[in-house]
């Protein structure tokens, strides 16, 4: 169980009010991810979760009990940090027993849960070295290792990836995912990275300067985004945001369009325009786009086969049933 | 780039600071095993010729040696445990953050400033003079003999003293490796269920390991040559006798210059054994 509740949840420093106060419900077995700009207050609003910072109001519900002021050990939830935070002079096998022999588990149960975690996450080689002798993606998995054995009601993840290199994160990625589908324990996972959060999220909270912005699927988000706000932080590349003439046309301050969803043709659209720079990804090519009016460069995506270069004049025409509309204050029309 | 050149250029341009440590290291060794092997009495006859290893053996059987080798590692070891354990609950004290800090800082490393000469002579006249020491008045408060410390409890006294002077470079090193202690580890802890003793125990003191083997290298290099707290005190009476203080006395008051010099032979065998002894538990350490 790991039903998790925050209502009227603020958080001060001082005089400065990092969030202020906001209600969410993440259901038992879900997989949330807090996305958002960096000091937008993912991480403190983790930390008040776990208990490591106290609120400055509100109420945190785990199971139904409030757990408003219950110290951090007892509220049954594990935390993997950024910085992974292992205890560098301990073995790896040590690290991952630690919680465990805080909590007085049995030493036979011990073993079984440390080779269960090791087998699990490809560590059993490494159980005698120190966190110094291990590479970033095994250090990584030690803190989720030492997380796993708790066997918490909930998984706390701060930027867990944002050490890695590109590759390793893509196949971290995967592991805590699949991890996450073998174990169906909540989790909670904060990152900036959007990518991150479209592709391991059950549920995606959108936060900027504290407030939630938008909550929903991936997909949700991506097809119905709420407000320009969270049109221009999900998806990649970035949706184009046109404003002026062009919108006031569709009767909205702003319109969007995802480079996705707009065509392309050598003789005939909407917009005449001329290629500035394209990006050849080989699948895909991104092409930025000078001369349409209200948006400058407007980004498109085309096919990788498609053969366009830096300084053609071609048409574009965007997809009318996929475009977004926007008010002045910057709130989706429907 | 270390040219042949620029690196010849470099040795001479060093050669200077060189030949100084050498000369300042060589002469007196060389002088103290010269007159090692001699009588030599300054006021009753001068140099009197070669002895071999009379003084040696003069030296280790006269009945001062080994208390004073025990009066040294015991005024050398206390002060290590009282440094090092209140070290570490200082560090950890002005590690919190606090009305003050900065003040409260600089009030804590100041007797690190002060003359060894100074401090035990405040010491001695202000704080434990039977008379009119604050520590007797605090004793006749309570209704209590006021104590003659540097009489009654002269090797206990010597010990704070001089811990009291070496706390602050204790509490110093410390707390900067504290500093170093990234504060995830101990919130990763604590989530893990470790209460605040069990977090010292586990995560903050083995990281304060490596600071706690420097601590006690140099403050022990540096206690074996205590003397101006004992001259100034007890001049040497009431079991305060150390290696280095009989060394004196033989060179000084009995003006034996060769039994002395003697005896600085065995203090330097003395401190190499504790050297390397220490040397190979730092060198385990610092591997880390
Ligand atoms: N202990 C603290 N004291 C004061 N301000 C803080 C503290 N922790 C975080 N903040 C501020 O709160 C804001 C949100 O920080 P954080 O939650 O770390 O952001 P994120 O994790 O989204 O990058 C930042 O502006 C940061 O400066
Ligand atoms: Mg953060």
């Amino acid at each position: 169980m790991g039903h998790i509740k925050l209502s009227q949840v603020s958080k001060r420093f001082g005089e400065v009010e990092v969030i202020p106060p906001l209600d969410l419900t993440i259901a038992d077995g879900e997989f949330t991810v807090f996305v958002g700009p960096s000091g937008c207050g993912k991480s403190t609003l983790l930390r008040l979760i776990a208990g490591l910072e106290d609120v400055s109001a509100g109420h945190i519900e785990i199971d139904g009990a409030d757990t408003t002021h219950v110290p951090p050990a007892k509220r049954g939830l594990a935390m993997v940090f950024q910085s992974y935070a292992l205890y560098p002079h301990m073995s790896v096998k040590k690290n991952i027993a630690f919680p465990m022999r805080m909590a007085g588990v049995p030493l036979e149960e011990q073993e079984r849960r440390i080779s269960a975690a090791a087998e699990a996450l490809n560590l059993t080689d490494y159980l005698d070295r120190r966190p110094g002798q291990l590479s970033g993606g095994q250090r990584q998995r030690v803190a989720i290792g030492r997380a796993i054995v708790r066997e918490p009601q909930a998984f706390l993840f701060d930027e867990p990836l944002s050490n890695l290199d590109a590759a390793l994160r893509v196949g971290m990625r995967m592991e805590i995912a699949e991890l996450h589908k073998k174990l169906k324990t909540t989790m909670i996972y904060v990152t900036h990275d959007q990518v991150e959060a479209m592709t391991m999220a059950d549920k995606i909270v959108v936060l900027r300067a504290g407030v939630i912005e938008q909550v929903g699927s991936p997909l949700e988000l991506y097809h119905a985004p709420c407000n320009e706000f969270v049109a221009g932080f999900i998806g990649s590349p970035k949706m184009n945001l046109i404003k002026g003439a062009e919108a006031q046309k569709h009767g909205a301050a702003t319109i969007g369009i995802r480079p996705e969803h707009v065509d392309v043709s050598a003789s005939e659209g909407l917009w005449k325009a001329t290629v500035g720079v394209a990006e050849h990804l080989g699948s895909d090519t991104f092409l930025h786009i000078h001369g349409v009016p209200g948006c400058d460069p407007l980004t498109v995506r085309v096919d990788g086969e498609l053969p366009v270069k830096h300084g053609d004049e071609i048409f574009l025409t965007p997809q009318l049933e996929k475009l977004h509309r926007f008010d002045a204050q910057g709130l989706r029309v429907a | 780039m270390a040219t042949h050149h620029s690196r010849s250029a470099a040795r001479l341009m060093m050669a200077p600071a060189v030949v100084l440590l050498l000369g300042w290291m060589l002469v007196p060794l060389t002088m103290t095993l010269y007159f090692s092997f001699k009588k030599y009495l300054p006021l009753r006859g001068g140099d009197l010729g070669w002895v071999g290893f009379d003084n040696y053996v003069r030296f280790v059987s006269s009945s001062a040696f080994w208390p004073s080798v025990l009066t040294t590692l015991t005024l050398v070891g206390g002060v290590l445990l009282i440094t090092v354990v209140l070290g570490v609950v200082l560090a950890i004290l002005l590690n919190q953050p606090m009305w003050g800090q900065g003040m409260v800082r600089i009030l804590v490393i100041a007797p690190f400033f002060v003359m060894p000469t100074v401090s035990a002579l405040v010491w001695k006249n202000m704080f434990m003079d039977p008379n009119y020491g604050l520590l007797a008045h605090l004793w006749e408060f309570f209704g209590a003999q006021p104590v003659e410390w540097l009489s009654q409890a002269s090797l206990p006294s010597i010990v704070m003293i001089v811990s009291w002077q070496w706390l602050p470079f204790a509490t110093l090193i410390l707390l900067t490796a504290i500093q170093s202690l990234d504060s995830e580890q101990l919130e990763a802890a604590e989530m893990d269920g470790a209460p605040a003793h069990k977090r010292f125990a586990f995560i903050t003191l083995p990281h304060l390991g490596r600071a706690i083997t420097v601590v006690i290298l140099i403050q022990t290099i540096f206690l074996l040559s205590i003397f101006a707290e004992i001259f100034v005190t007890t001049g040497g009476a009431f079991g305060t006798k150390t290696l280095t203080y009989l060394i004196f006395q033989r060179v000084l008051e009995s003006q034996n210059v060769g039994l002395g010099s003697a005896g600085g032979v065995y203090a330097i065998i003395l401190a190499n054994i504790i050297a390397i002894f220490l040397m190979r538990i730092v060198g385990k350490n610092l591997a880390k």
